[in-house]
């Protein structure tokens, strides 16, 4: 099974000034952007705020509509979805969000939280899904008895274990992590980072993880998306995209994290200026005002995302 | 380091919450001192008491439910917890400055840029007219603000988030203060945002000489801009060292846990090692070491005892039991 987007692009209108509901411009969240999530796999979604990135999630969630492109689940479009399809779809693709404060309805128990993705002709009777429940509960490492007790009643990470055992309950393929672990204290990234890894490893799930946290994205992720303005920048198996950044973003991106020992200082690129506005991206390479390779041909022809290394996608004039 | 006495002593501080729950002690005794010029890290979980320590320092806690309940916060040889209020208005802003985590909430909405700015210097130097806007945009381009005059009469909203943070930077280090209290200052900022920021902050540290008590949960910033730094677990601090001293020998139980729970950016670990259990209520420590319950390396006295501070090397100390002193173990 594959989830797959194809040249994907969103746009939003936007009022400028005071006239009231009159759109005057648009603004590209997405411009042109097409990935391909396989089983078993986790691809990692980095950039900066802006970049697109949770659009690209709430796209493949179906919570919007691309402008245009298109997304394809097993090759299917899902414009063209009927009924069924659509059930099906939705009960294969789940996601975790990143805050469980406000993921999870404080009025709800666990057991009602974690059953609900379940549909309500699922031909299953009121025992069967105690027990389902029940079973994903325990999976995430919570009590079976969990279920009768509000989200209160529970740590930031025990309610992210919460949202994703309501994300495992219909049995996905496919999880789309929203900055699974930013809301959460460092001592609890690791025990969630390592469940979704487990999880993984167990299930056989491919995971889509949206993240601006680039060691949690090198830790659970296989492969890597940069994302710069609305668009791809530079793709490619994720320890060799970390080991060798090419396009110049990718490496001021990654020289900009910082490595966890003293020592271990590098040299960094300090990028001048700021993330470009989306109502109004330059012409051509968007990246090319704060490049410091930048060429005359950058400022006019935008860059195409071409193979230059087996695997290794990147969206520069320099290759 | 030279002899000369610290810009800040803090020693024993006690700051409680009193609720319906209980005593919450936020901070349990919190000593440290801080050179001038020098940055000090603190770093620990949510609720480890790190921000509280500094609002005690320019005593800001919440009150009435907060209290500083003991210890004494040495600025130049003074202890601020005898000052009188209006004393320490005086104190804040010019002598101790502070730079919070969202400088959205901590920028005022509706003033601009510049009347934030000049109220500040002309509260605390008494300048007024061409002098007063000479400063302020002198402070502005000390924090490399690009085109300071058009700034002036600027709104926050009309500025992104890194700019932001510059301003109220420019706030803070407007009348030159001894001391500089960043909380968070980066976490609402982009990855390249926050290392413009970070490069900027050091700039404007050697050029003034101000010390730095930088409070983050990220290693890596700690690793980046600290000269020394403070692990803080509830409501005290476990180890404090020399940055690459505590990097390379970390002697808390919990900072070798924290160090190596961590993914990092250089390196693709296969497996995390987890801290097991929550971080302990506050409301509710137990009675020795309050790490005890989530220690691999727990002992029988642990449970009953709090540890004593052991000198592991020059300048770094652990709270732990386990924790061995240099002299024990060079033999």
């Amino acid at each position: 099974m594959t989830l797959e987007g194809h040249d994907l692009r969103k746009y939003f209108p936007a009022a400028r000034g005071l006239a009231l509901g009159r759109a005057r411009g648009v603004v590209k969240a997405l411009d042109g952007v097409s990935v391909r999530v396989a089983e078993g796999e986790t691809l990692g979604i980095v950039g900066e705020s802006g970049s697109g990135k949770t659009t690209l999630a709430r796209l493949f969630l179906l919570l919007e509509r691309p402008t245009a492109g298109s997304l394809l689940f097993d090759g299917k479009a899902t414009m063209s979805f009927g009924r069924g399809d659509l059930a099906r779809y939705r009960r294969a693709v789940q996601a975790v969000f990143q805050d469980p404060y406000s993921s999870l309805n404080p009025r709800m128990r666990v057991g009602q939280i974690v059953a609900e993705p379940l549909p309500g002709d699922n031909g299953m009777n009121g025992t069967a899904v105690r027990e389902r429940v029940g079973e994903v509960l325990q999976l995430v490492g919570l009590r079976r008895d969990s279920a009768g007790l509000y989200p209160h009643e529970f740590s930031g990470g025990q309610r992210q274990r919460i949202a994703i055992a309501r994300a495992l309950v219909t049995t996905p393929k496919f999880i789309v992590l929203d900055e699974p672990v930013s809301a959460l204290d460092v001592s609890i990234r690791a025990q969630i980072l390592n469940l979704l890894k487990g999880l993984q490893e167990r299930l056989g799930l491919a995971y889509m993880m949206i993240s601006h946290d680039l060691a949690a994205a090198r830790y659970l992720a296989t492969r890597l998306a940069v994302m710069y303005a609305g668009q791809l920048v530079e793709t490619g198996e994720c320890d060799a995209l970390y080991r060798e950044p090419l396009h110049p973003y990718t490496q001021a991106l990654l020289s900009a994290a910082l490595p966890l020992h003293p020592s271990a200082r590098r040299q960094r690129i300090v990028l001048a200026g700021e993330v470009p506005n989306p109502m109004s991206p330059p012409p051509g390479c968007r990246f090319h005002p704060r490049c410091s390779h930048a060429m005359p041909q950058c400022g006019t022809v935008e860059p195409a995302l071409r193979q230059v290394r087996p695997g290794r996608f990147t969206a520069c004039h320099l290759y | 380091m030279g002899d000369a006495p610290p810009l800040l002593e803090v020693d024993n501080l006690q700051t409680h919450f009193f609720t319906r729950r209980g005593v919450t002690k936020a901070v349990d005794g919190v000593s440290f001192t801080l050179r001038a010029g020098e940055t000090l890290a603190l770093v620990g979980e949510s609720g480890s008491g790190k921000s509280i320590t500094c609002l005690s320092l320019v005593r800001l806690v919440p009150e009435p439910a907060g209290r500083i309940v003991g210890g004494r916060v040495l600025l130049d040889g003074e202890d601020l917890l005898r000052k009188t209020a209006a004393q320490m208005r005086r104190v804040r802003g010019k002598q101790i400055a502070m730079v919070l985590q969202d400088p959205m909430t901590s920028l005022n909405p509706g003033l601009t840029i510049g009347s934030q700015l000049g109220e500040v210097v002309r509260l605390h130097q008494g300048l007024r007219g061409a002098p007063l806007r000479g400063r302020v945009l002198e402070a502005l381009s000390r924090l490399r603000i690009p085109g300071a005059a058009s700034r002036l009469t600027h709104y926050q909203h009309q500025l992104s988030g890194g700019m932001r943070q510059r301003v109220s930077s420019a706030i803070a280090m407007s009348c030159t203060p001894r001391l500089l209290i960043a909380d968070e200052p980066t976490t609402a900022l982009d990855v390249t945002i926050q290392a413009q920021y970070l490069e900027l902050l050091k700039e404007v540290q050697q050029a003034t000489g101000v010390a730095v008590i930088l409070v983050t949960h990220d290693f890596g910033i700690v690793a980046a801009n600290a000269d020394r730094v403070a692990v803080m677990y509830a409501g005290r601090i476990v180890e404090i060292g020399c940055t690459l001293d505590v990097f390379n020998t970390p002697a808390h139980p919990y900072t070798r846990a924290l160090l190596r729970c961590l993914p990092d950016v250089d390196l693709k670990r296969e497996r995390l090692v987890e801290i097991g259990g929550q971080p302990p209520d506050l409301a509710r420590l137990p009675a020795g070491c309050p790490f005890a319950p989530r220690c691999p390396e727990r002992q029988s006295r642990c449970d009953t005892a709090y540890p004593p501070a052991v000198a592991v090397d020059d300048a770094h100390v652990a709270h732990c039991w386990v924790a061995l002193p240099a002299a024990a173990r060079s033999r």
